[in-house]
């Protein structure tokens, strides 16, 4: 199939409803625009919902009802209407829901901006809601990648029965690239789809004398009872772990003298100031996590080779993944950070000038 | 042996949790008896909101959905146009729908939402312990209005079925009251109308249901419905304020 050219926020709207997407429930907000546009303009061509909510708070208890009706089903966002999804995304992991939420990051904190941030990192990998659960979270860091994930976000997210989010940003939102996309979902396995949830979502008793009563539901009363809930989350947790972690290693390997972490928009910025050192003669390798949570904290542990005299991480915050690397050093060599904030992206060159420092 | 009165069908087998004297037993078998009088108990679905009905997952013997606070219009929402071919009411009290989910109520019942809201005003948080609604009347004592409410500094209760009535979309708007024989059996006409309006794909429907907190008002069962009777009817009027099916515009 041949590629398009298309910004990030329609091109995973596309691949959502390719990937058998037939409810999308959310709000207006900068730099995600051309998602929630997209998904008005397509989905009444699909036979699916478009549903312009009245709030963030209300798209995302929306998607709540239509996952535990057994439903594919999508919410987008950026930063501060995540935040306010976040008592839905509790809710949806407590009663253990399949769905796909996109946050495409700008500035924060409060309204902050509408240039590309990645502060939402705390928030996206370390709960963000209330009680202990965890999202799965992948970060794309290309438009064809974010349009990938959707696919396999809604696979992970049906698989596990939890929530999925994609943490991209206003970078990967608005920037256009060439993108291929899988041919869509057939009838046949939309109607597979649409079966795979019947033994627990809410649907009708058409089983004669075998009726069923399914509650969607994350209150458990009795202490015991939702201390044994929240234990069993976390075994499923530990599986998503064992099972779901991504990473992408660039150049690494045992010359190099410097290993980069970063992850999203700034990873493909960290590559390019890597290439240009790797032609001066400087070994530098970068690890990027393609799951945040789960983080890789093996891979980046194991990508420390003998002669890494430091590890480098580079993000658009003030330092927030920062502390997955430091548990995956444990102290072993020195773990640096810079990183810029305020929507400001940096440059290669500002890059490759503080890589180039540490060879001095 | 002729049964002349048994559980719903559309009932599970669970013991209510109610306070005795509560009248939440009474509206739950209201909705129950009139789902089953449509047949619907087999495609029905429900949402249970947070408050004293927020069990009310385990009593109805349908899939249920239990929602955060105020969301259940959000989550119903979601489920009807999940799955056209279900039908969809939500369960909830005046805390949970008057306050924390006024955006919810407002816009499901301005889109039309093809779903059956059923809505239990007693002027109070009961679950919580007894503080004040945005249905608590002025001058009503509750724990967090132990002087009183003061409408000069925290407004007048808010009547939701006139405020929803002044939208075009919702099709049955009603208010009834459980407070006699005679009422409940108007207020089952109601809810029987709100179902049977659902089971049509008429749009949206809603039954505002005027009940009692003894626990919270400190007043016994039998005397809480008395003091309802003076008290709140005179300011939630009971009477139908929309009914398209009927002409009442």
């Amino acid at each position: 199939m041949s590629k398009i050219l298309m910004k990030g926020n329609e091109a995973v709207a596309e691949a959502a409803i390719r990937s058998g997407c037939r409810l999308y429930f959310a709000y207006p907000i900068t730099p995600q625009s051309e998602l929630i546009e997209y998904m008005a303009k397509m989905m009444p061509k699909v036979g699916g919902c478009f549903l312009q909510a009245e709030s963030e708070v209300s798209a995302i208890n929306m998607v709540y009802g239509a996952a535990g009706s057994g439903k594919r089903v999508m919410t987008s966002s950026s930063s501060p209407g995540i935040s306010l999804k976040m008592e839905g995304i509790s809710y949806l992991a407590g009663a253990e829901l399949p769905c796909v939420v996109v946050n495409v990051q700008r500035g924060g904190p409060g309204l902050g901006d509408i240039q590309p941030a990645q502060g939402d990192y705390f928030q996206a990998t370390k709960g963000g809601g209330h009680g202990d659960y965890r999202t799965i979270v992948l970060a794309p860091n290309s438009v064809q990648e974010f349009a990938d994930m959707a696919s396999e976000a809604f696979d992970l997210a049906d698989k596990y029965r939890t929530p999925v989010m994609i943490l991209a940003d206003g970078m990967l939102g608005q920037m256009m690239e060439p993108v291929e996309f899988k041919t869509p979902k057939t009838p046949e396995e939309m109607e597979e789809l649409d079966k795979q949830h019947n033994s627990w979502c809410i649907c009708p008793n058409e089983d004669g004398d075998k009726k069923h009563h399914h509650e969607i539901n994350s209150l458990e009363i009795d202490p015991y009872v939702l201390e044994k809930h929240v234990n069993d989350l976390y075994a499923k947790y530990a599986v998503i772990e064992d099972k779901e972690t991504r990473y992408e290693t660039y150049n690494v390997s045992d010359d190099n003298e410097i290993l980069c972490v970063a992850w999203g928009t700034s990873s493909r910025i960290v590559k390019s100031a890597i290439n240009e050192l790797k032609a001066e003669g400087k070994s530098i390798g970068l690890i990027r996590p393609i799951t945040v949570w789960p983080y890789p904290t093996e891979a980046v542990k194991k990508a420390i080779g003998k002669k890494v005299k430091k590890v480098y991480v580079f993000e658009l915050n003030t330092g927030q993944m920062l502390d997955d690397v430091k548990i995956a050093v444990e102290g072993k060599v020195p773990v640096d950070f810079w990183g810029k904030v305020g929507g400001i992206v940096f440059t290669p060159a500002e890059i490759k000038a503080k890589l180039e420092a540490c060879f001095k | 042996m002729e049964i002349i009165a048994k559980r719903p069908e559309s009932l599970t087998k669970t013991p209510f949790t109610y306070c005795p004297g509560c009248l939440h037993g009474v509206a739950h078998r209201l909705v129950a008896e009139a789902i089953e009088e449509f047949g619907l108990t087999n495609h029905m679905t429900g949402v249970a909101p947070v408050g004293c009905s927020v069990f009310a997952y385990k009593f109805f013997n349908f899939d249920m959905a239990q929602a955060a606070h105020g969301r259940a219009p959000a989550v119903a929402t979601g489920m009807k146009r999940a799955r056209p071919d279900m039908h969809v009411f939500t369960y909830q009290g005046d805390g949970d729908l008057a306050a924390i989910g006024t955006a919810e109520i407002v816009h499901a019942a301005n889109r039309g939402e093809h779903i059956s809201v059923f809505f239990v005003n007693n002027a109070i948080y009961g679950m919580t312990g007894g503080q004040m609604a945005p249905t608590t009347l002025p001058n009503m004592k509750t724990t967090t209005s132990p002087y009183g409410r003061n409408t000069d500094d925290i407004g007048h209760p808010i009547r939701v079925s006139e405020l929803l009535a002044t939208l075009v979309a919702p099709y049955y708007i009603e208010r009834v009251s459980l407070l006699s024989p005679a009422d409940i059996l108007k207020a089952k006409k109601a809810v029987s109308k709100a179902i049977q309006y659902n089971k049509e794909g008429r749009g949206f429907t809603f039954v505002e249901l005027i009940s009692t907190c003894p626990t919270n008002w400190g007043i016994d069962p039998i005397k809480s419905r008395d003091w309802a009777k003076e008290n709140m009817l005179p300011f939630f009027k009971v009477g139908c304020l929309r009914d398209k099916g009927e002409g009442v515009e």
